[in-house]
C-alpha cells in the first residue's frame, strides 16, 4: 500500500534554524497518528512540511502521492491543516469563510451546511463575523473549513485548545468518523490519555527528529546520503535503531 | 484560473463591503491630498493658474498615493489571524490570485479615481473635457498600477519592514505611468486629444507587460512570502 | 513554467552540511580533504589576480587622473571642463556593466538549467556596486551640466532614466535584504531585478516622447564634445575606460568574496544548529 506520508530524513529550515533536522516517518492511508513532544519539538512544523507550507531542504517527502521537493502546490487542495492561526478573514462571516475555503479547494459547496451543523455553528453564528468570535468558536470554524473541504489528510495542531468539554468530545468524534472514512489524521497534542485513545500510533518527535514510534526506521536512502550534521558518516540513523526505547 | 481570480476578487471585494476600509479611510486620504495640493500651490484657481493647469498631474499623484495604500491593505488583509500561509493555503491557482487581488484593487482605484477627479474638477476649477480619453486612461493607467502594485505587494508582503518597502519600490517603477497618464489627461483636458493617444498607448503596453509578468512571477513569489 | 519549480540546486545538500564541491570546508571524507587542499590552491591563485586587477586598476586610475589633469590640453569650446569627459563617460560605462550583469545573472538564476547561487551573489555584487556608480555618474554629470548647461539639472531622457535607475535599484537592494532562506531570497531578489529592468526601457521612452512632444532639447547633447576628440584625449578617454571597468572587475570580486564569506558562515552556522537539534533528539532517546 502506499503510505499517505512518506518522510526520509526530512529536513526544514526557518532561515538558519532548522525546524525539522532530518524526520523520518511513515503514515499508511487511513492511519490516525498523534504527535507528541515538548514545545519546540517541531510538531507544528512536521504539520507543516505535511501540508506543502514549509518547504523541504533536503531529505525527501512524499504525501498523498506529491513529491513535496517538487511541487508543493498541486497538495494543498488535498489536506486540511488546523493550525494554531486559524486562517480565517476577520471581516467575513463564518459561513463566507467556509464557502471561501472550500471553493479554494474546488471541492464541492454542498458539504458546507452539514460542516456547519456538525461544528454546532448554527443559526446566527453563521453570519457572524469571524472577527467577532469567541477563541472557541473560531477553532470550530477552522474545524468546519478541514471538514468542509473533504481533505484527504487532516493535519490537527493541537484540535482539543480552546475547546469546552463537549467541543473536545466533538473533535474526537470528527476524527474517528474521518478515518472510518479513510482520512488520514496526524494530530500533534499535550492531551497526551485523549489523543491516544484516538490514535492508532504515538510518535514521538523531539529536536526536529521523530524519535521513536514503531514504525520502520528508515535506512538513508539514495536521496539521503551526506545530509547528517557537520560530522561525518550516518552516525545520526545508526543511533535512532540502536535507541530504539521509548521515552518515558 | 479565471474562476479562482473571480473567487479571490469577490472575496477581497466582499470585505472591502464589510469594512469599508477604502471607502473610509483611502478615499478620504486621497481628497486631503488634493486638499494639501490646493493649499500649497493656491489659493489662484480658474484659467492659467497653477492649479489648474498642473490639475492632471496632481490627479494622478494622489492617486498613486492612494494605490499604495489600497496594495497594502490588499496583502493586510492576507495576514490572516497574523499568519501569512493562508493564500498557499487554500490552494488557489497563483495566477489567479494575483490577477484577483489586482481586479479587486483596480475595481476600488477606479471608484476612487471617479471621485477624485470630480474634486479636482470641482476644487481646482478645471473643465474635465474629453471624457472617453479620460476614462480609457484611467482604466489603462490602474491596471498598470494594479499590476505593479500586487507584484510588489506580495514580494514586500515577506518582509518585517514592509509598510515602508512597497513605497520605496512601487513609487519609482509606476514613475511612467504617472507620466503618460498625466500627458494623456493633459491633451483630453485641453481639448487634443489626438496627442494623448500616444501616452494611452505607453499606459497599455505598461499594464500588458507588467499584467504578463505579474501573472508568471506570483506563484514563485507567493510561495517565497 | 520554469519559474515555479522548488530550488533544486542544493538538492543534494542539508543547507551545506554534506555539501561537495572544491569550495565546501567541512567534509570529512578524503576526496573532499583533497578537493579542500585543491580549492585552496585555487583561492590562492585567484587572490593574486585579483591582486593585480587592483593594482593595475588603481595605477590605471592614477594615469587617467594625470593624463586628464596635467598632460591633455584644455578643449577649445569647454576648455578645461572637458577634463570631466575623461571620468564621467567611464563612470556611465560602468553603471551599464554593472546593470546589464545584474540582469543576465538574474536571467541566469532564474533559468532552471542555469541556476546557481552563484549568479545570485553576482546579481546582489554587481547592482550594489552599479548604485554607487549611479550616483556617481549623476553627481560627475551634475557638476558638468553646471558650466556646460547653465543648470545642476534637466529633465533630460538620459539624466532622469538615471535618476529613475538610482531609485529603482535603491528599491532592488532593499529587497535583497528580506530575510529568508538563500535559495527563496535569491529567486525572489532575481525576479526583483527583472521586473525593475524591464522598468528602464518603458522610463527611457516616455521621457524622451515627454521631451520631444512639448519642449525641443534646447541643451547641446555632452556627448558632442566627443567630436573634437583626437591624440592624447583619445587616449586617455580610453584608458579612463579600461581602468574603470577595472575598477569594476575588482569591486564586484572582492564583493562577491564577501558574500561567499557570509554564506559560509550561514552553513556553518545553520551545520551547528542542526547538530545542536539532532543532540537534543539523541538525549531524549537516551
Amino acid at each position: 500500500m502506499v503510505p499517505a506520508v512518506r518522510l526520509r530524513d526530512a529536513v526544514s529550515l526557518a532561515g538558519r534554524f532548522p525546524l525539522l533536522a532530518g524526520v523520518t516517518l511513515d503514515v499508511a492511508e487511513g492511519e490516525v497518528v498523534h504527535l507528541r513532544g515538548p514545545n519546540g519539538a517541531g510538531k507544528s512544523s512536521l504539520l507543516r512540511l505535511c501540508a506543502g507550507l514549509a518547504a523541504i531542504t533536503s531529505g525527501t517527502a512524499v504525501v498523498l502521492g506529491h513529491d513535496l521537493r517538487a511541487d508543493r502546490q498541486s497538495l494543498r487542495r488535498e489536506v486540511g491543516l488546523l493550525g494554531h492561526a486559524s486562517f480565517l478573514y476577520d471581516d467575513l462571516s463564518v459561513e463566507r469563510n467556509v464557502v471561501f475555503a472550500v471553493r479554494a479547494a474546488h471541492a464541492d459547496v454542498a458539504g458546507v451546511d452539514d460542516a456547519l451543523d456538525r461544528l454546532g455553528l448554527v443559526g446566527r453564528l453563521r453570519t457572524t463575523l469571524v472577527g467577532s468570535l469567541s477563541a472557541g468558536q473560531r477553532r470550530r470554524t477552522a474545524l468546519a473549513v478541514v471538514v468542509a473541504r473533504a481533505a484527504r489528510l487532516w493535519l490537527l495542531d493541537e484540535p482539543h485548545a480552546g475547546l469546552d468539554g463537549e467541543g473536545r468530545t466533538l473533535v474526537d468524534d470528527l476524527v474517528r468518523d474521518a478515518s472510518r472514512r479513510g482520512t488520514t489524521v496526524l494530530l500533534a497534542s499535550h492531551e497526551l490519555d485523549r489523543a491516544a485513545g484516538l490514535a492508532d500510533r504515538t510518535v514521538t518527535v523531539v529536536g526536529g527528529r521523530v524519535v521513536d514510534g514503531e514504525q520502520p526506521v528508515g535506512r538513508p536512502g539514495p536521496g539521503t546520503s551526506g545530509v547528517v550534521g557537520a560530522r561525518p558518516g550516518g552516525l545520526d540513523t545508526a543511533d535512532a535503531d540502536e535507541v530504539g526505547c521509548d521515552v518515558a | 484560473m479565471w474562476r479562482d481570480a473571480l473567487l479571490v476578487a469577490g472575496k477581497d471585494l466582499r470585505i472591502e463591503a464589510r469594512s469599508k476600509v477604502a471607502l473610509g479611510q483611502v478615499v478620504p486620504f486621497a481628497l486631503v491630498v488634493v486638499l494639501l495640493f490646493g493649499l500649497a500651490l493656491g489659493p489662484a484657481v480658474g484659467r492659467g493658474s497653477v492649479l489648474s493647469q498642473a490639475a492632471p498631474g496632481l490627479f494622478w499623484v494622489a492617486v498613486l498615493l492612494a494605490a499604495v495604500l489600497a496594495v497594502q491593505r490588499s496583502f493586510a488583509i492576507e495576514a490572516l489571524d497574523g499568519a501569512s500561509d493562508g493564500l498557499r493555503l487554500s490552494g488557489l491557482d497563483p495566477a489567479g490570485i494575483f490577477v484577483g487581488k489586482a481586479a479587486a484593487v483596480a475595481g476600488q482605484l477606479l471608484a476612487l479615481e471617479v471621485v477624485l477627479a470630480g474634486a479636482v474638477a470641482l476644487l481646482y476649477d478645471r473643465h474635465l473635457a474629453g471624457g472617453l480619453l479620460l476614462a480609457a486612461s484611467c482604466v489603462a493607467a490602474t491596471a498598470g498600477l494594479v499590476a505593479v502594485g500586487t507584484i510588489y505587494g506580495v514580494v514586500s508582503s515577506g518582509a518585517r519592514q514592509r509598510e515602508t518597502l512597497l513605497p520605496l519600490l512601487f513609487f519609482p517603477m509606476v514613475a511612467p505611468i504617472l507620466l503618460a497618464a498625466t500627458k494623456s489627461w493633459d491633451a483630453a483636458l485641453a481639448g487634443t486629444p489626438g496627442r494623448g493617444i500616444a501616452w494611452l498607448d505607453v499606459l497599455a503596453v505598461f499594464a500588458v507587460a507588467y499584467l504578463a509578468m505579474g501573472t508568471v512571477a506570483f506563484g514563485p513569489l507567493l510561495e517565497d512570502a | 513554467m520554469s519559474l515555479t519549480t522548488t530550488p533544486t540546486t542544493r538538492a543534494t545538500a542539508a543547507a551545506g552540511a554534506g555539501r561537495t564541491g572544491a569550495d565546501r570546508p567541512g567534509n570529512g571524507a578524503p576526496g573532499a580533504r583533497a578537493a579542500k587542499v585543491e580549492g585552496r590552491r585555487g583561492r590562492r591563485r585567484s587572490d593574486v589576480a585579483l591582486t593585480a586587477v587592483g593594482v593595475c586598476a588603481l595605477v590605471g586610475v592614477l594615469v587617467t587622473v594625470w593624463l586628464g589633469l596635467w598632460v591633455t590640453p584644455p578643449d577649445r569650446f569647454m576648455g578645461n571642463l572637458v577634463r570631466l569627459l575623461y571620468i564621467h563617460p567611464s563612470i556611465a560605462w560602468v553603471m551599464y556593466i554593472c546593470y546589464g550583469v545584474a540582469f543576465l545573472s538574474s536571467l541566469a538564476y532564474l533559468w532552471p538549467r542555469t541556476r546557481s547561487l552563484r549568479f545570485d551573489k553576482l546579481a546582489g555584487a554587481s547592482s550594489e556596486v552599479g548604485v554607487v556608480f549611479t550616483g556617481l555618474t549623476l553627481v560627475t554629470g551634475s557638476i558638468w551640466g553646471r558650466p556646460t548647461w547653465g543648470t545642476w539639472w534637466t529633465w533630460d531622457p538620459l539624466l532622469t532614466t538615471t535618476a529613475l535607475l538610482f531609485v529603482l535599484y535603491l528599491g532592488y537592494l532593499a529587497v535583497r535584504r528580506i530575510p529568508g532562506e538563500p535559495e527563496v531570497c535569491a529567486k525572489r531578489s532575481a525576479i526583483a531585478a527583472i521586473v525593475a529592468f524591464v522598468d528602464v526601457p518603458i522610463c527611457y521612452f516616455s521621457v524622451l516622447w515627454w521631451k520631444s512632444l512639448h519642449q525641443p532639447p534646447s541643451i547641446a547633447d555632452p556627448v558632442t564634445g566627443k567630436t573634437y576628440i583626437h591624440g592624447s584625449m583619445a587616449w586617455t578617454l580610453l584608458l579612463s575606460f579600461v581602468s574603470f571597468t577595472l575598477v569594476y572587475v575588482w569591486l564586484v570580486a572582492r564583493r562577491y568574496r564577501l558574500f561567499v564569506l557570509a554564506e559560509r558562515e550561514g552553513d556553518e552556522g545553520l551545520a551547528l544548529a542542526l547538530a545542536e537539534r539532532r543532540a537534543e533528539s539523541r538525549e531524549a532517546q537516551a
